[in-house]
């Protein structure tokens, strides 16, 4: 066996400095961050480039790509514009997908954070909640409650973090588990620091990096998750989205495959750019763990 | 082992209550009347329904004896009626049953199956083109929405090169004994099996890969080598065997999102199963069904648990007990 | 003596990696014959186990690669074999223990089916028999209730019953050479001195050559015939075990020696430690590995390897002292 040689680290990097380095030389990674950013930019530049209202008549319905040029996509059954729409309905889709994974975030790791913490009783009833909702089938859940509140976009991302959440707090717990029997956490008790101190302040900046990289995946997911509502119809209707988009065109793919295709396409890259980060991430943080 | 399986019980019996309370809270939270919420927006809700609904399900006494009457009845298999079937909806979940069970099971079968012999496979050479095509399906896999997929598919073999059935389960027109009829379910089946099938594929076999790549790291496995065991029983017996026990944990605790899954495939196909009923009520407000469902669909993921669990204690005799 | 079991000669393997090559065995060279006992001692990561695996042909590779040298079994080179032949030697010729009883068993198969597997592999036997086998060979490794054990899982078993079964294992195709690397490190002492006393009489009643990897320097000074002292993937001292033992040649070795607890020592009294740790194998420099943590070292040291010098019969050490008292002598 040889032993490892520890290569020493310059004293003034930090380990999110190391991480970064780390992920910047992954392609894969790079990859990722590119395409997240190129939709994060047509979403937030692409109104002001391409002055069209999404919703608007412009032509006769079903137009194929190409056919028009000044509709390089082409129409919708409606004869909207589809280039309009995935311009427009990116912004639904994105502000959905963060506002329901800082929801999930948000139960995930105060449940998960007491659950690890104080362990015995509290970390039973705790479980006891989690795994209660683990058994609920998450989309069929999230169906129910957008359909008995109103599909809104608050209410469709509240349903997302309400079904979403357990896996996050599994994870925070299993975090805080390990950490808390580690000396510098006693050595804060020690010294007198309060358990909200050692939970919010000591324990909770170490167990950040999984669960940075687990937000990142469940922003992902709830992307995923909101296209498929707004497939079945149980979007905004008044908001442009993705999914809404792929729910009108669904009875006219073999028709026009365009209207289905490019904002399933925007979803899915969308959501590989996001998935690439999140594994680049992983690679950062854990770098001796590259094989998994 | 008795005292541990009368505990279980308990604790099934307790989430299953939950579930109903929690059914039972959804209605009354959400805004409007109940009675109006429980005959649907679309059903028939003239006063003589509304007045027949108040008064079985007592709406105007108070909450917590209307909690007692619909726990009461929920759990003699009464979950109300559907005024859009005008079924009642336990019987309309059951005729529902078989073919989202058979779509599900046909596709955990199929992603089971070919995740883990891929993810063995790319185990045994880290860089090789099994662990890339491993490493690419599972970020398509897990990228790719469901129903996405599912209309691709639609596109390809609907429309490009027509070879499988695109919608629906059985054939009106065509004829043939109980073996035509199995030949034809199984053609209708191939796509929504596949696409279900896919995303769960992806994720198995890249499960597979990671914990055989920690399995074939472990001491026992250095003893097989060491007695003269082959590298091909090596991994296919004492890797294998060893690997499999996280994949079918997470497989089983996954049967919740299957299930959730199929709604979006069975819609996209128009598979005759739950998820379509589940769809279809939605769109029509059908409440007692889309509540009967999710209520079901729940009872579904515990069982499926209990059998997991079951068959974890098959897999790995450390979890068997009895030291 | 006759002919040798197993005669090893200027093996050399290499690690490759990023950081460069590592020497993980070089020139190493030994001999053990029929019932015969060959201790190898050494700190951990100085190429014990490794000499081990080369012996199976179990070297992880990559980085692995047997770069020179011999092994010779019964004759036959065994760096020269493919894969299929060696297989069909390990486990029946040659058996290995190995140090972490807890984890060397397959938890998912009973203690019966790992042993019958074995005989299975090696010998033209029913299920049935190799089944019997296995419980013979329990019975012989002084498992009481063989056939109960046979049908337990590892798990169910203490970490002592479950190095005898991995013994028994190893035993059960009536190998010529048994390689036990560290088999007692895990256990507690009273089972610790059991199986040394297994191992010990399993070698006199079937004349198997063993070789004992360990760092127990009494257990060596009770068992062994022969010792070999490695450092850095080196021999450096080697000889009879009572020559050794009794008139170390290396500086190394009689550090080895001096952190042997004694009974008639003082137990308040702390053991010395030989002070430093052993070094990354690829930043050896040219000269005497263990100059570094040498008190006796002189510049000298540094500048090339010391050659083996022979102190009596068959006993040598490679120390640059010993090459000075040659030249004078």
């Amino acid at each position: 066996m040889t032993a490892p040689a520890r290569t020493t680290v310059p004293a003034a990097r930090g380990p999110m400095a190391e991480a970064w380095d780390i992920f910047r030389r992954s392609p894969a990674a790079m990859l990722g961050l590119l395409l997240l950013g190129l939709v994060i930019l047509m979403t937030v530049a692409g109104p002001f480039l391409y002055q069209v209202d999404p919703f608007e008549i412009v032509w006769a319905p079903l137009t194929p790509p190409g056919e028009e040029a000044t509709i390089p996509l082409g129409t919708d059954n409606l004869g909207r514009d589809i280039l309009a729409g995935l311009i427009e309905g990116g912004r639904a889709t994105l502000a959905v997908g963060f506002s329901a994974a800082l929801i999930t975030m948000l139960i995930g790791v105060v449940i998960g954070a007491y659950a690890g913490f104080y362990g015995g009783f509290v970390d039973d009833m705790l479980m006891r909640v989690t795994e209660f909702f683990q058994v609920l089938p998450p989309l069929l859940f999230a169906m129910v409650v957008v359909t008995l509140f109103q599909p809104t976009l608050i209410n469709v991302a509240l349903a997302i973090g309400i079904v979403s959440w357990p896996q996050t707090a599994r994870l925070t717990r299993s975090e805080f588990r390990r950490i808390r029997t580690l000396e510098y956490v006693s050595a804060m008790r020690a010294v007198g620091a309060g358990d909200g101190n050692i939970i919010w302040r000591v324990i909770l900046p170490n167990a950040l990096p999984p669960l940075i990289v687990s937000a990142t995946l469940t922003i992902g997911m709830a992307i995923l998750f909101e296209a498929g509502l707004s497939f079945l119809g149980l979007s905004d209707p008044n908001v442009m989205s993705w999914g809404l988009m792929i729910g009108t065109g669904r009875e006219y793919l073999l028709d026009a495959w365009w209207v289905v295709t490019l904002p399933g396409t925007m979803i899915f890259l969308t959501v590989l750019g996001i998935s690439l980060v999140g594994d680049g991430l992983n690679d950062a943080f854990n770098p001796w763990m590259r094989e998994r | 082992m008795f005292k541990a399986i009368l505990r279980q019980l308990l604790y099934v019996a307790a989430l299953i209550l939950a579930v109903l309370v929690l059914n039972f809270l959804l209605i009354q939270l959400a805004p409007g009347d109940p009675a109006e919420v429980i005959a649907g927006e679309m059903g028939g809700a003239n006063a003589e329904v509304m007045a027949a609904i108040r008064e079985q399900y007592g709406l105007d006494k108070p909450v917590l004896t209307q909690l007692a009457l619909y726990l009461g009845r929920a759990l003699q298999g009464d979950l109300g009626t559907s005024y859009f079937y005008n079924r009642p909806v336990a019987e309309l979940i059951l005729s529902r049953l078989g073919p989202t069970l058979l779509l599900v099971a046909t596709a955990l079968a199929f992603a089971l199956i070919i995740g883990t012999r891929l993810g063995m496979l790319a185990s045994r050479n880290p860089r090789g083109i099994a662990s890339a095509l491993v490493t690419v399906l599972s970020l398509v896999g897990y990228s790719a929405p469901v129903f996405w997929t599912g209309l691709m598919l639609v596109i390809l073999f609907g429309a490009t090169i027509p070879l499988f059935p695109i919608a629906g389960m059985i054939d009106v027109v065509k004829q043939g004994g109980p073996l035509g009829r199995a030949l034809d379910i199984a053609h209708h089946l191939v796509l929504p099996a596949l696409t279900l099938g896919l995303v769960y594929l992806a994720q198995y076999s890249r499960l597979t890969r990671a914990a055989m790549l920690e399995v074939l790291g472990a001491d026992y496995i250095r003893t097989a080598r060491a007695k003269g065991v082959s590298e091909r029983q090596v991994f296919g017996r004492h890797a294998f065997r060893n690997a499999l026990l996280p994949v079918v944990t997470v497989a089983g605790m996954q049967f919740g999102t299957i299930i959730s899954g199929a709604v979006l495939v069975e819609t996209v196909f128009s598979w005759p199963g739950l998820g379509t009923l589940a769809f279809q009520s939605i769109l029509a407000r059908d409440y007692p069904t889309v509540m009967g469902i999710l209520f079901f669909s729940t009872l579904i993921v515990i069982i499926a648990n209990l059998l997991t669990d079951f068959i974890s204690r098959l897999l790995d005799p450390r979890l068997a007990g009895g030291r | 003596m006759t002919e040798p079991v197993l005669d090893i000669r200027n093996l050399k393997v290499d690690f490759v990696t990023r950081r460069g090559v590592a020497h993980v065995l070089d020139d190493v060279s030994f001999s053990v014959a029929a019932g015969e006992l060959l201790a190898i001692v050494g700190e951990s990561g100085c190429g014990k186990s490794m000499t081990a695996l080369s012996i199976l042909g179990l070297i992880p590779s990559p980085p692995g690669r047997i770069v020179g040298g011999s092994i010779l079994f019964q004759g036959r080179d065994l760096t020269r074999l493919r894969q299929s032949e060696l297989r069909r030697i390990r486990g029946g010729d040659i058996a290995m223990i190995f140090q972490e009883p807890m984890t060397s068993l397959n938890p998912v198969f009973t203690c019966g089916e790992q042993i019958a597997e074995a005989v299975r592999l090696h010998q033209k036997v029913s299920p049935r028999a190799a089944l019997a086998r296995a419980v013979e060979m329990l019975r012989a490794v002084g498992i009481p209730e063989p056939e109960l054990r046979a049908r337990a899982y590892p798990h169910q078993l203490s970490g002592g019953m479950r190095q005898r079964v991995m013994i028994a294992m190893a035993l059960s195709c009536e190998p010529r050479l048994l390689i036990a690397d560290e088999p007692t490190t895990a256990l507690d002492v009273t089972v610790q001195a059991q199986i040394f006393a297994l191992l010990d009489e399993l070698r006199q009643k079937t004349g198997t050559a063993i070789i004992l990897i360990t760092h127990d320097m009494g257990a060596v000074a009770e068992m062994a015939d022969k010792v070999a002292v490695m450092y850095a993937g080196r021999i450096i001292e080697r000889g009879p075990a009572d020559a050794v033992l009794d008139n170390p040649g290396h500086p190394y070795t009689r550090g080895l020696l001096a952190s042997i607890p004694r009974i008639d020592a003082d137990p308040d009294a702390d053991l010395p430690e030989i002070p430093g740790i052993v070094p990354a194998l690829t930043d050896l420099g040219r000269g005497c590995a263990f100059a570094p943590r040498c008190a006796l070292a002189v510049p000298a040291c540094n500048a090339a390897q010391p050659h083996h010098v022979a102190m009596s019969r068959d006993h040598s050490a490679a120390c640059i002292r010993l090459q000075a008292n040659e030249v004078s002598a």
